[in-house]
This record gives structure tokens, sequence and C-alpha cells, in this order.
């Protein structure tokens, strides 16, 4: 927290990343000729902030989109609309050339760490390549340089030499971490960087993501579907349903408060390791699967699951009602306590 | 559940070795565990700690090579499980004891129709005629809330969603009525959110039907909320076994403890800083001879890389724990006991 105030005197107020009405969709394709039929609407029109040291959780079930957002934002993919402005550079739209010069200042940490490693590349090299890539650096600059990011991220030094198929899955994680660091990076999206870790050494991974944050002033989007970690890592909180977001606040009111009913459901439904308070929970029990973003219901997208769905749901898509604080749920049930409003607002943490 | 009730399931000793190139790899080493009927027992640990391989050996249903069952007796129904003859054990496996495997994806198979998955043990084991298992189908789709059952029985694994298929799986398993089902991490496949309907849909199923069940999952929370008992797993060992308030409110276990402070929650306060447990699990390449925790543990001293700490009661009636802080006599101060 004294880190998020300390960077908000250095870099004037504003967010670093800003995101307006992004939307991807995949196209399909069907028949002889494999003309276009319908669109997969992974990402559907969403819009937030996130300012400079913070971090954003994105939580959210399996297909509702928010691995897609994280690469839309970094244009690992070519977006449908929308905007992505990153320290002040839309990226959503521009060339190649352009982008490729941007990209040091953007970076990734994958689920994966056993498929984002090359296997037969030693840790070095990996470490290496984006130094490689886009800065000029003679050898012992560059290896010192990779002795440094091992040093950041807890890696002896003599695995500079060692294949990831030699480390074990934290191990490897860390190596993924210090890939995304070589170009000093402003921003990382984590797309489920601890999804694939044991319980033990998950915490290892999420201490070591605080430390770098505090030390390099990083500001993280950290897509999970793990609530009781991105409680306890993100300062501010969206949750994702079927290409939208749903609600976006900040960390202690989302948990404290939940207002959409998704938002609802599934905290409710995340078990607690505490037999006495497990049998009192009686979790919302949301009735079937989620529909295909091919094919999204009309009105609202969670309709056809909300235990509080009105007629109004089936018909018109809810509007965004802004609760002031940061904190925007886009639900018909407010719609009468409620104003609605077209800008995200970046939240109070950073204040 | 007293103890002094007969298990309906007795496993003493198991030992379960791989043969691989790089060497023996022990993964279950001296387990001993029991069930009772009608109880569910929660299996706790990380990958690689022995706890699909304790149950899957149970059954025998590790490839040998490379799996080897070196020693052990497994007790059901009043037959030693690793000695009965192929034939007998096939009349034991999916009939009177089923298994739910992780992921419903790989074990169903994609080019038969869930009609006939379902309908296979039922013919196979309790002789019915394909009408009969039909009927009886049906029967266990509408038992696990499967919308439309009689159209669905047509439809392949690849037309139903995971949480559904998962459904399937457990319509198949408990197709025979078995009296022990063992769910290697049925949830952890899926979302929170159908999480929350399989395991409503289980603890529904264990009140109308009874049977007793052995849950693997690496998830705390889960097992909090439909255990009776949990057994804590770790380089192929028990490290501590306990009716489940006991082990939550009161772990004996240095591995149970940190493991239980390392897990972020989602209600009430909010730790500035999670808990780590150092290093990772060990490869056992060998039979331990000292404790597999002791280079990870905070409390560890010098007899615990002497001996293997064997399973001891502990105050609790059916808690027991491995380890040297536990035994009095051993323990070199009485402050480390307490942290």
């Amino acid at each position: 927290m004294v880190d998020i105030e300390h960077g908000a005197e250095v870099e004037p107020a504003r967010p670093l990343v800003k995101i307006r009405d992004l939307k991807m969709y995949f196209p399909i394709h069907s028949g002889l000729f494999r003309t276009h039929v319908g669109d997969v609407k992974a990402v559907d029109g969403i819009s937030f902030d996130i300012m400079p040291g913070e971090t954003l959780g994105l939580v959210g079930e399996s297909g509702c989109g928010k691995s897609t957002v994280g690469r839309s934002i970094l244009r690992l993919y070519d977006v449908t609309a929308g905007t992505v402005e990153i320290n002040g550079f839309e990226i959503a739209h521009v060339d190649r050339d352009s982008l490729r010069s941007k990209r040091p200042m953007m970076q990734m940490i994958f689920q994966d760490p056993q498929a984002s490693l090359n296997p037969r590349m030693t840790v070095a090299n990996i470490i290496g390549e984006p130094l490689d890539e886009h800065m000029k650096l003679s050898p012992e600059e560059r290896l010192a340089r990779i002795y440094e990011l091992m040093d950041w991220v807890g890696l002896n030094h003599v695995f500079a030499k060692r294949y990831p198929h030699e480390f074990s899955g934290g191990q490897r994680q860390r190596i993924g971490v210090a890939r995304a660091l070589a170009l000093n990076p402003k921003f990382i999206v984590c797309d489920e960087p601890i999804a694939a870790l044991d319980v033990s050494i998950q915490a290892q991974v999420v201490n070591l993501l605080e430390n770098l944050q505090k030390r390099l002033n990083l500001t993280y989007l950290f897509i999970s579907h793990d609530l009781s970690m991105v409680r306890h890592i993100a300062d501010r909180v969206a949750v994702m349903y079927l290409g939208r977001i749903v609600e976006i606040a900040s960390r202690e009111k989302l948990f404290a408060e939940p207002l959409h009913p998704y938002t609802q459901a599934l905290l409710s439904a995340v078990p607690e390791p505490d037999p006495e308070s497990e049998r009192n929970r009686k979790p919302i029990v949301l009735q079937g699967d989620v529909p295909s973003p091919a094919n999204p219901p009309k009105g609202c997208n969670f309709s056809t699951r909300c235990p509080k769905v009105m007629d109004i749901c089936r018909q018109i898509e809810p509007g965004i009602y802004d609760f002031g604080d940061g904190r925007q749920v886009a639900c018909h049930l407010y719609s009468e306590s409620m104003t609605m409003t077209g800008e995200p607002t970046a939240g109070e943490t950073t204040n | 559940m007293p103890d002094t009730a007969m298990p309906i399931l007795d496993v003493q000793g198991l030992r379960t070795v791989f043969r691989t190139r790089g060497g023996e790899v022990h993964a279950v080493n001296s387990v001993d565990f029991h069930l009772h009927p009608g109880e569910l027992l929660g299996v706790v640990g990380e990958s690689g700690s022995g706890k699909s391989v304790t149950m899957m050996s149970l059954l025998r249903l590790l490839p040998s090579p490379p799996a080897e069952m070196r020693d052990g007796k497994v007790m059901f129904d009043g037959q030693d499980l690793l000695k009965i003859s192929p034939e007998q054990l096939r009349k034991v496996r999916g009939s009177k004891i089923g298994f739910i495997f992780q992921d419903p994806m790989t074990s169903l198979n994609p080019v038969y129709t869930i009609g006939f998955q379902l309908a296979e043990p039922l013919r196979a084991h309790l002789g019915m005629s394909k009408p009969q298992a039909r009927a009886r189908s049906i029967e266990l789709l509408q038992l696990v809330g499967i919308p439309d059952p009689e159209r669905r029985l047509k439809d392949y694994p690849h037309q139903f969603s995971g949480g559904m298929r998962q459904r399937v799986m457990i319509a198949i398993a408990l197709a025979c009525d078995p009296q022990v089902l063992i769910a290697d991490e049925p949830t952890t496949a899926l979302d929170v959110t159908i999480q929350a309907q399989i395991i409503e849909l289980v603890k529904e199923l264990r009140r109308k039907l009874g049977m007793a069940i052995i849950w693997i999952t690496h998830d705390l929370g889960v097992i909090a909320g439909i255990a009776d008992r949990v057994m804590v797993m770790y380089a192929g060992q028990v490290v501590e076994e306990g009716p489940v308030n006991e082990i939550f409110k009161d772990p004996q276990h240095p591995y149970t403890q940190a493991l239980l402070k390392t897990v972020p929650a989602v209600r009430g306060p909010r730790a500035e800083r999670l808990q780590v447990i150092e290093g990772q699990p060990p490869i056992m390449y060998e039979a331990p001879v000292a404790c597999s925790f002791r280079n990870r543990c905070q409390y560890a001293f010098a007899k615990c890389a002497m001996e293997n700490p064997a399973l001891v009661p502990v105050s609790a009636p059916g808690h027991r724990a491995a380890c040297f802080l536990l035994d009095k006599v051993a323990m070199p101060e009485p402050e480390a006991a307490n942290g």
C-alpha cells in the first residue's frame, strides 16, 4: 500500500492502463466455402483502468474471456474493436513495427511454466532472449543482467546453464517471471500464474510477485479463477461473466459485500478450510451451465442462470451503475437506485 | 464414527514402487488406513504425495511395470484385494468399489454413447438385459440431475459440458450400488460454481444411498465441508489423520499446520503476507529412513534426520500424527512445540 502511494507521487495520478469498450470476436467459419457464419464473442465491450503500481484482479470461470482480455491488451491478438492505452500509447490498432518498440514495457507471465519455456534452451538463454531481441548488450553485460534477474526471482546462478525440465514447477515459474522482467516492464499481465502449481508452492510465487511489485513499482493485471488468492494480491477486482465485466470494485468492498448476483454466487461457492463455518455455509448453487459465447442470451448474459432474474433482464442488456468509490455493477437490480455511467473509474485505492 | 465398528476397507502397510530409468521411486510407503461404512474420508496432499497412487494400488489399477506393489494388505469384504485372482478382482472393480477420476473428458470413451457406457457395468456386473440396463441408466442420470435423461443417453461425451460429464462419471460409478466410492479429485477440473453443484450432489447422494466415500483432493476447503475424517499425505506416507474438526482446529503435524496457513481466506480477516512452506516436496528415490518433511520443517531437530516417525495417537480419539514433536521424551526443548 505504501508503495502505491509512493508511485502515485512520482507519476501523475492517471491510469497506466486504460481500456475502453474492448471487443475480441473470433470468427466462426463453416460450410464448403468456409463462409463467416458468426462470432465467438470472447470479450464483448469491456472498459477499465489500472493505476500505476496497482494490481487489478480479473476473475471469472473458464471460458468467460478473462485470458482473452489479457492477451488482447498485450496485442497478442488483433482486437476487433475498442482502444487499449498503455502508458499513454494507443496500441490496439498500431502497426507491427511501432508495436514492437512498445513491447518492452508490457510483458506477460503465463499459466503453464512447462509449456511457456522452450525445452531446448538453457535458463540463461530463456531469460536472455528478450535482451537479445530488444537491447544491444555485450556478452558480459548480458550475463550480468541475467544473473541480476535470477537474483531477483531467487534462482541460484548455478542453474543458468540448466534446462527447464530440470526444475520443479515453482522454479520454472520463477524463470518465467525473470524473463518477463528482463526489459524493465511497467505493466505485467499475470495469466493464472499459480494455477498449475501446488498449494505450498503457490504462496512462494505470490509472495515473490508482491515483493517485485514493491521493488520495481510494477503494475499487474492478475488473471485468476482462485478467488481467495485474488483477494490476497489484488487492490481492485473485476469479475467477468461471458465476455463482460459484471462488477468491479475495491477488494474490500467486493469481498465484503458483493452486489452483482453472479459475484454473490461465485463468492458463496468458494469452500473454506473451516469445518464449522462450512457446515453452516449455504452456497448459492447456480443452475445450469455457462451459455456459449457464440450465442449469448438476449438481454443480460447472466439471465439464464440468475437467481434474481426479472423480465427486463431477458430483454435489455443492463447498463453500468456507479456506486462511487470506484465500484460499478452491471445489473438491472440497481436501475432504480443508481445512475448509469459510461466512464469507468480508476478506483479509490490510488487516492 | 466409533473406531470399534468394523471397517469396510482396511489397508495395512501398503507399499508401491515405480521402477523408472532413473531408479526406483517409492510412491507409497507403508500406508495404513481404514474406512468405515457410510463414512467420508478425505485424503489431502500435494501432487506427488502418493494419494492417487495409493487408491489406484488398492484396486491394482496401476500398470505393472513400472508399478510394483511391494507389500501390504487391502482387506475388503473378507478378502485381500492384493491377493485375489484377476477374475475375482474384476467383480469388485466398478461393482462393489466405484471410481471417479479427475478428468471426465479423458476417462469417458469418446466413441461410445453415454447410454452404452452406463449400461456396460450394469450388463457386465449385474447381468441385466438391455431394456433393464436402459431403464436403470435413465434412473441413474435422473439421480445425478441430468435433465432429459432419455434423450441424453444417445449423446456422446463431447456433447456434455464439464460439469455434466462429471455427473455422468458419478452415475457410472454408482451404477452397481457400490459400497465404496473412490473419488480422485472429482472437482479439480471444474469451475467453482460447478464444483458447488457437484459437492451438493454428492452430499445428497450420500444421504440417499449411504455408501462410504474416499475423496482425494488438494483443496482443503472442499474437504472441510464434506469429510468426516481426514488423512494428510506427504511423500507417500500418512503424516496425520483424524476427525475433520480436529485436523482443522488442532492440527498436530507441522506440515498440516503449514498447509492450513498457506491458503488465503476468501472470507474473514485477510493476511497481509502469505505464510510460505519453503522448498519443495522430495522425490522418494529410496524408502524413507528419516522424516520426509524435515528439510522444510521449521521445528526439525537432530532426531528427525535419523529416524522416520511413526503415527502416534494424540489427545483426541482417532487423531494420530507422525512427528517426533509429539514424542515428549525425544523433544529437545519444550518451547519448540508451541509456535
